[in-house]
């Protein structure tokens, strides 16, 4: 039979394919920022419940990759899908991906005139119909699985960064979303708050969410994800499991970058 | 006459004439920062369309108020427009003098309030799915209202001043109505002193109200917002991988 000659590795990744749409689909993805080519004839593809750390050097693409996701940054050229959905610049489509993608930023990006709570249940009130009730619930069963569910009633600006970034991480789940892009989330952290950050997200990804990230913690990529996808000068230069990737890096880029952020 | 008379001052402040022109000194300004800020606001969502016509006209319309005179935007709309049949009464001219003035003004106050929201802040209501209006009503507009309210105070203070311009085209506020009393006894500087002490009595609790205003929007931001730091530096990246 056919089949037996088949590595594990390959029937690993086509079987859930057979079964069902990817979470996420790029195809021959661009992005052109004037002169600079951001995104050069990406293909990406991410399949449910997979766990995928993107890193690369400095201005490689991987954040201008993760905001193609969800439609913050707008591709030239080339298919993206989302849960099977095209994103096609129609705006029924790209709210539909947006509400099955949540985002978690470097800079958290929290409303600063609003409460914790209140940045929960904004989007879920006026996105998803929820009831005051219904949201405040929601957002409480969220802010205590970030476990910073006391600090409902304080402003942003009164918390830490890495409470901050925790908020961050609930306001996001409160959509109850099937994708969570994480955009360098320990990036503008103090290194003492970089652990609950990693430690929430690693719980998350202990739960089956489909997450991509984008970081520079190998330590968390090692640990977490199922695939690392290396990107250098807007290119996915090599995509390996984290065993593979640290040990027998293949690309001579991928080796050079290794040898500086490891020390 | 060669002395000041403080108590010829002290009725001229009580006078019941000169109040009533204080009166319509406040109506003018507050109708003009209601129209302004209502015209303003519009002319700042044009300004920043991305349609190059709308932001092109918003754009005209701002260089146009404020490169001329406020003097000379009322004595056309006053004593020029007849010459083509567009007649208004006084008190309109001065109205809509002022408020075409003072929006030109508040639509480059309101616009540079919405620039200043951190583009995060829109980015984070689109990866939330916020619907436009949502996103403009409660995520954008309070946190520029809130850095509006500096320059919208100044902007304000020099209106109710200016308003003193809609003397010249006979509108009985304050300044016209010191005027008519400083023809009438010509005890100039004790007329002058009670117009003074009123202007400087609105001007000071505009100022107070501001403070206040400040202090209620700003409650929010009262704990520093922390600094983002600017880039994140790849020998950043955790040390025990590898291991």
């Amino acid at each position: 039979m056919s089949e037996i000659s088949m590595t594990t590795a390959e029937a690993a990744t086509v079987q859930p394919q057979l079964r069902e749409v990817p979470a996420v689909r790029m195809e021959a993805v661009y992005k052109h920022y004037g002169d600079f080519t951001a995104l050069n004839e990406v293909d990406l593809k991410v399949s449910k419940g997979e766990r995928i750390v993107v890193c690369g050097p400095s201005g490689s693409g991987k954040s201008t990759l993760i905001r193609c996701i969800n439609h913050i940054e707008k591709h030239d050229e080339g298919l993206i899908y989302v849960n099977g959905i095209e994103l096609d610049r129609q705006r029924k489509n790209i709210d539909a991906v947006r509400r099955d993608t949540g985002m978690v930023f470097q800079s958290f990006n929290l409303f600063p005139h609003m409460t914790v709570l209140e940045n929960c249940i904004l989007a879920p009130m006026t996105v998803n119909g929820l009831s005051e009730a219904e949201a405040r619930d929601l957002a409480m069963h969220f802010l205590t699985k970030v476990r910073i569910p006391d600090q409902a009633e304080k402003f942003p600006g009164q918390l830490s960064g890495g409470q901050q970034q925790r908020v961050a991480i609930a306001r996001a789940l409160c959509m109850r979303p099937k994708i969570m892009l994480f955009d360098e989330p320990t990036s503008a952290l103090d290194p003492e708050m970089v652990k609950e950050v990693l430690e929430t997200m690693k719980k998350l990804a202990e739960e089956g969410m489909t997450m991509v990230c984008v970081t520079h913690e190998m330590g968390f990529a090692r640990e977490v994800a199922d695939r690392i996808v290396f990107m250098n000068e807007g290119k996915v230069v090599e995509q390996a499991a984290p065993e593979e990737f640290f040990k027998h890096p293949k690309s001579e880029r991928a080796r050079t970058f290794l040898d500086q952020i490891i020390h | 006459m060669s002395h000041f008379s403080p108590t010829a001052a002290v009725s001229y402040f009580f006078n019941y004439f000169l109040m009533k022109g204080v009166l319509v000194t406040i109506g003018l300004t507050v109708a003009a920062v209601v129209g302004g800020l209502i015209l303003g606001m519009g002319i700042a969502l044009l300004r920043m369309s991305s349609n190059p016509l709308l932001a092109g006209a918003a754009r005209f319309y701002i260089w146009f108020f404020r490169g001329t005179p406020l003097l000379i935007q009322l004595v056309v709309i006053y004593s020029g427009l007849p010459q083509l049949g567009i007649k208004f009464s006084v008190i309109t001219c001065a109205l809509v003098g002022l408020i075409l003035n003072e929006a030109a003004y508040l639509a480059e106050i309101v616009r540079s309030g919405f620039m200043a929201v951190s583009a995060g802040q829109r980015e984070a209501a689109w990866a939330l799915s916020l619907s436009p209006w949502v996103t403009f009503r409660r995520v954008t507009l309070p946190q520029a209202f809130r850095l509006m309210i500096p320059p919208l105070g100044n902007s304000i203070n020099s209106l109710l001043k200016a308003t003193s311009l809609a003397s010249v085209i006979s509108v009985e506020e304050l300044m016209r109505r010191s005027d008519m009393l400083m023809q009438e006894h010509f005890q100039i500087l004790e007329v002058y002193a009670a117009a003074t002490a009123y202007y400087l009595i609105l001007t000071s609790a505009w100022d107070a109200l501001q403070r206040r205003l400040e202090k209620h929007f700003g409650r929010s931001s009262a704990a520093k917002t922390r600094r983002v730091a600017a880039s994140a530096p790849v020998a950043q990246a955790s040390v025990e991988a590898r291991a």
